[in-house]
């Protein structure tokens, strides 16, 4: 018997989708045009959350993924795994609409930046962490190993920004103005939209991970069932 | 100090079985090696070379070439345990399993260093750059344990999934990305005689990463031989 969907969550969904309506509402009709970018701007507004999201769920991993190596529970491991699942939809938002925004701004859609080199190697790091859960089938070795790889590509994310940042400062010239550009000044009205687009993310991100959380928990009963199945 | 000396017996154990079995067999080095001059041929061909554009990815050239040799030898160090069912021996052995870590990355640097000794002179003929030069051994020193430190905690890893061979390098190559860069910049700066504050700042970043990961490696290897 698959319980059905909690209060709270039910709850959830409809604030989500009503921070969404009024996020969209902000953005393009409160917010003010902003001078030296245009309209390009904008995505701003979803590009910033949706990026310190996926940090934020890539930290959940690791968190959960200490926790589970503690205590053994898996259901440790299974918030590791959806959280790097909702991080990855994050991350490939952001580099999308990063992508959607250097074209009109930079005149290319992507160009080795440590910021964007270091996010493209991060992205990569955590569809290695999928490969690996996929070709391990005993589901204790693969939430070790899940738990071990998602602890050690996220301390590796910090030095790789480092080590690329270093390398770029060396040659400057080609994004010396970047900095300048992206300290934008923030009037009040892009202040509070900028505000409520984080706020509206983090709820979004709670809301899918607790969904996706669901599914793993019927996963893993289902493939209980099923090797006491092939047991029996 | 008495268990610390059969800590250091074990790692040395270890070490000693896989060069012994190395030094019988001569499949792995050897294997490795002739990679090497063929990754090194190739990279000729591939990029039209003329003396400037060599000086300029001389590094570049080296580095890629050492680490694809040495994920064909990560690749051998667990699964040929796998294979002959040795494991499972290693692990019944009443030492600290760090010491299994600790001693296959000793057999697997001996391994890339052996490789590097020999690429190297070669390297330095065909390309007509000189690689001789101290700074540039430490460098490559630094490189290869920040390298084989983390390869050896992930092959462990990629030598018990279903598809190995190709699961090593996936995980492998995003997180060592900062190895490659402070060694392929370090060894640029010595190429060129840079001055010292830019190689220094490469040395730091690998013996910085080096440390972390080693340390982090040794928390975590219990949970990946756990039977």
């Amino acid at each position: 018997m698959t319980p059905s969907t909690p209060k709270a969550l039910q709850t959830l969904n409809i604030v989500s989708i009503l921070m969404f309506v009024i996020s969209l509402g902000l953005v393009f009709l409160y917010a003010p045009r902003e001078a030296v970018m245009g309209e390009a701007q904008r995505i701003f507004y979803y590009h910033v959350p949706s990026a310190w999201v996926s940090f934020l769920a890539f930290g959940v991993t690791v968190v959960a993924g200490i926790a589970f190596l503690r205590t053994g529970d898996h259901k440790w491991d299974r918030l590791g795994l959806s959280s790097v699942e909702v991080g990855i939809v994050f991350a490939v938002m952001t580099l999308l609409s990063g992508m959607l925004w250097a074209r009109p701004s930079w005149n290319t859609w992507w160009t080795w930046d440590p910021r964007l080199t270091t996010y493209a190697i991060l992205l990569l790091i955590y569809f290695a962490y999928l490969m690996l859960r996929q070709g391990i089938e005993d589901p204790d070795k693969r939430a070790r190993f899940g738990s071990v790889y998602g602890i050690v590509g996220f301390i590796s994310v910090p030095i790789t920004y480092f080590s690329i940042y270093l390398w770029r400062t060396i040659h400057p010239a080609l994004f010396g103005t970047n900095d300048a550009e992206t300290k934008m000044r923030m009037e009040t009205p892009m202040l509070y939209t900028f505000i409520f687009s984080n706020i509206f993310f983090a709820v979004l991100y709670v809301t899918l991970l607790w969904h996706r959380l669901r599914l793993e928990n019927d996963n893993a009963r289902v493939e209980e069932l099923r090797m006491r199945a092939s047991n029996a | 100090m008495n268990s610390l000396n059969n800590y250091l017996k074990a790692v040395l154990a270890i070490a000693r079985k896989d060069l012994a079995a190395e030094i019988r067999s001569r499949e792995l080095v050897s294997a490795m090696l002739v990679f090497s001059l063929l990754v090194v041929l190739i990279f000729n061909f591939a990029l039209e070379l003329d003396k400037s554009a060599r000086e300029n990815v001389a590094a570049g050239v080296l580095w890629v070439t050492f680490t694809f040799a040495g994920t064909l030898g990560l690749n051998r160090t667990f699964a040929a345990e796998k294979d002959r069912g040795s494991l499972d021996g290693l692990l019944l052995a009443p030492v600290d399993r760090t010491a299994i870590y600790f001693g296959k990355l000793i057999s697997t640097l001996v391994f890339m260093l052996l490789v590097e000794a020999v690429v190297l002179p070669v390297f330095s003929v065909l390309y007509g750059i000189s690689l001789f030069n101290f700074l540039l051994f430490g460098v490559i020193l630094l490189g290869t344990f920040g390298y084989g430190g983390v390869g050896t905690l992930l092959a462990c890893m990629a030598a018990q999934t279903r598809t190995r061979d190709v699961m090593l390098p996936i995980l492998l190559f995003p997180v060592t990305v900062p190895v490659m860069l402070g060694a392929v910049r370090a060894s640029t700066g010595i190429l060129a005689n840079a001055e010292w504050g830019d190689i220094a700042m490469w040395i730091n970043i690998l013996v910085v990463y080096d440390v972390i990961f080693v340390a982090v490696a040794v928390m975590v290897f219990d949970y990946l031989i756990e039977e």
